[in-house]
């Protein structure tokens, strides 16, 4: 209750596996705050314990120990009954859609409302709105097997939106999209916590997801969230090793980084993206150098990215670059690997 | 065809059948809810309970483990003391529903435990409770595959009802034992073996087309 406005809330939560090969910790010590109407994401690796975490704000998965709060009540101190009627405010999708494969579209947005008792016409009507919202409105009898998977997740959007809930757990929602439809998905993810104000808690191993859509962000590794905050903060200097390893996706990593040469990381924060400011440091300093990998895009309007290049090996040179760039104003950072 | 050929084959067919469908029926009416609490209460089910959960699938196992024939003897005052007798049609239904209620219910299970996890977890996070899981989620995902069981299951009691013929159980068995083993009449016990044959065929079929048509996973 300290925050007004804020609608989960963990504290110490600790999550512990006892498998039969030993007690696995897949969460510990975790802290953490999401605010009303955000979109906040979780990321990490594959391992690192994010879909528990998602599935500890619902109780799919019984924490350990630690207390999660939904809307200022705690969950666990809820009854079984309580709880699926708390549930009923927190939708959920997932990576494998997980629609009803003997329901229509349109029967399966009626699926929580009919859990709820809504009566049928009334239900049905509802289900109807959402497919607008969606834009699946020509596809309300088609069964999930005739949908393609983008359009199966935007009817599992539409379910889960269907008890008008304050929040949607999106668990790897766009990983088993291709790239296009992904877009479209976190487009319409966006659009939905706009006009609806539905906060959004996004679980994703992509960065790109997170830039895409995320105002804050937690990266998860190893069962602990080693950095927690604004996405344009943690895009333009991240702390941890994880956090470096998330922004160079491994396969992106082509090149050897040069004969023990240094190498500068040059980021762009939305403002100066646009004007030719490598080119320009390179006439400035009468160096060439050598572009190591290379990524902007467009994240809420404002052009971000970052370019790897590899420095000169004269120090002169190298100190010529550092002082271009900081009358520019433009950030960097000396790295080493990657 | 000789008419007291047909009046045998008639009545004996209609017998069949009757023992059949009415011991699948009350079997149905077992193994269902059975076959519903193992998944269920399974250690990975939506309510677990491992003690009823042992409990029930021993209980399974042992009366699965009795050969029918064995079974049928072995209830031979229990089955008096509900129909009456020991022996003729109804008797033989009492054995095929003890027989046949275990079996139906891992026939359920397998098919319930077909249904993608993933979809009771999301109805899980929707806040269903287990009956509405039971009800909205597992028996109607798993429709086609309860329908082969079906048919799977009632071709099975129909081979026990046609094997009871030999201790006095009646139908068609009872006639292609009498005839074809005691007499040694090989032709009458060989029709005999066509109508079993044909009937197992067509109740296999509606049951394979029943589920293709309520299955609207393949399209």
């Amino acid at each position: 209750m300290e925050s007004a406005n804020e609608i989960i809330r963990i504290e110490g939560l600790n999550k512990t596996f006892h498998t039969k090969d030993g007690d696995v910790v897949a969460l510990d010590d975790i802290h953490l705050e999401i605010a009303q109407g955000e979109i906040f994401g979780i990321i990490g690796l594959s391992g690192a314990g994010k879909s528990t975490l998602v599935r500890c704000m619902n109780l799919l998965e019984q924490p350990t120990a630690g207390r999660v709060f939904f809307d200022g009540q705690e969950l666990s101190e809820l009854g079984r009954k309580e709880l699926n009627e708390k549930r009923h405010s927190i939708g959920m999708i997932f990576q494998s859609f997980n629609l009803l494969m003997q329901r229509t579209a349109l029967q399966n947005i009626c699926f929580p409302l009919e859990l709820v008792g809504t009566p049928k016409a009334e239900a049905k009507k509802r289900a109807r709105e959402l497919l607008a919202l969606v834009n699946l409105e020509e596809k309300e009898n088609s069964y999930p097997a005739q949908l393609s998977g983008g359009q199966k997740q935007r009817v599992a959007i539409a379910r889960a939106l269907a008890t008008n809930p304050k929040v949607l757990l999106c668990d790897e929602a766009t990983s088993a999209l291709d790239p296009n439809t992904t877009r479209g998905v976190l487009a319409l993810l966006k659009d939905i916590n706009q006009k609806l104000g539905v906060t959004i808690v996004v679980i994703t191993h992509e960065m790109s997801v997170i830039e895409e859509i995320c105002s804050r962000v937690a990266i998860l590794d190893h069962s602990h969230i080693v950095e927690l905050g604004r996405v344009e903060d943690i895009f333009v200097k991240p702390q941890s090793q994880i956090a470096r390893h998330l922004l160079f996706p491994a396969g992106k990593k082509k090149f050897k980084f040069g004969s023990g040469g240094r190498c500068l990381r040059i980021v762009f924060d939305g403002l100066s993206s646009y004007e030719p400011v490598l080119s320009s440091m390179v006439l400035e300093c009468g160096y060439p150098v050598n572009i190591l990998f290379a990524d902007t895009r467009d994240i809420d309007g404002k052009a971000m990215g970052q370019i790897v290049v590899e420095l000169p090996d004269e120090e002169k040179a190298v100190h010529r670059m550092y002082a271009y760039l900081n009358t520019q104003g433009i950030r960097f950072e000396e790295v080493k690997d990657l | 065809m000789k008419p007291e050929l047909l009046q045998l084959i008639l009545p004996s067919t209609w017998e069949s059948l009757y023992m059949t469908l009415i011991s699948a029926a009350l079997a149905y009416i077992a193994g269902l809810p059975l076959g519903i609490l193992l998944v269920v209460t399974d250690k990975n089910g939506i309510r677990p309970l491992p003690t009823l959960n042992a409990v029930l699938g021993t209980l399974v196992n042992l009366l699965r483990s009795v050969p029918f024939l064995i079974l049928f003897i072995a209830l031979r005052y229990v089955t008096s003391a509900i129909v009456g007798k020991a022996y003729g049609a109804r008797a033989v239904i009492v054995a095929l529903f003890v027989a046949a209620a275990p079996f139906i219910a891992r026939m359920v299970e397998s098919s319930l435990k077909e249904v993608d996890p993933g979809v009771i977890e999301a109805s899980q996070s929707m806040g269903a409770n287990t009956m509405q899981i039971i009800c909205k989620v597992l028996l109607p995902e798993a429709r086609a595959s309860l329908l082969v069981g079906a048919a799977i299951s009632i071709t099975t009691i129909l081979g026990y009802s046609a094997m009871a013929g030999i201790v006095g159980g009646g139908g068609l068995g009872a006639v292609a034992i009498n005839y074809g083993y005691y007499r040694n009449e090989t032709a009458m016990m060989w029709i005999m073996i066509v109508i079993l044959v044909a009937i197992v065929q067509v109740f296999q079929e509606v049951g394979l087309y029943l589920s293709r048509m309520v299955d609207k996973r393949i399209r």
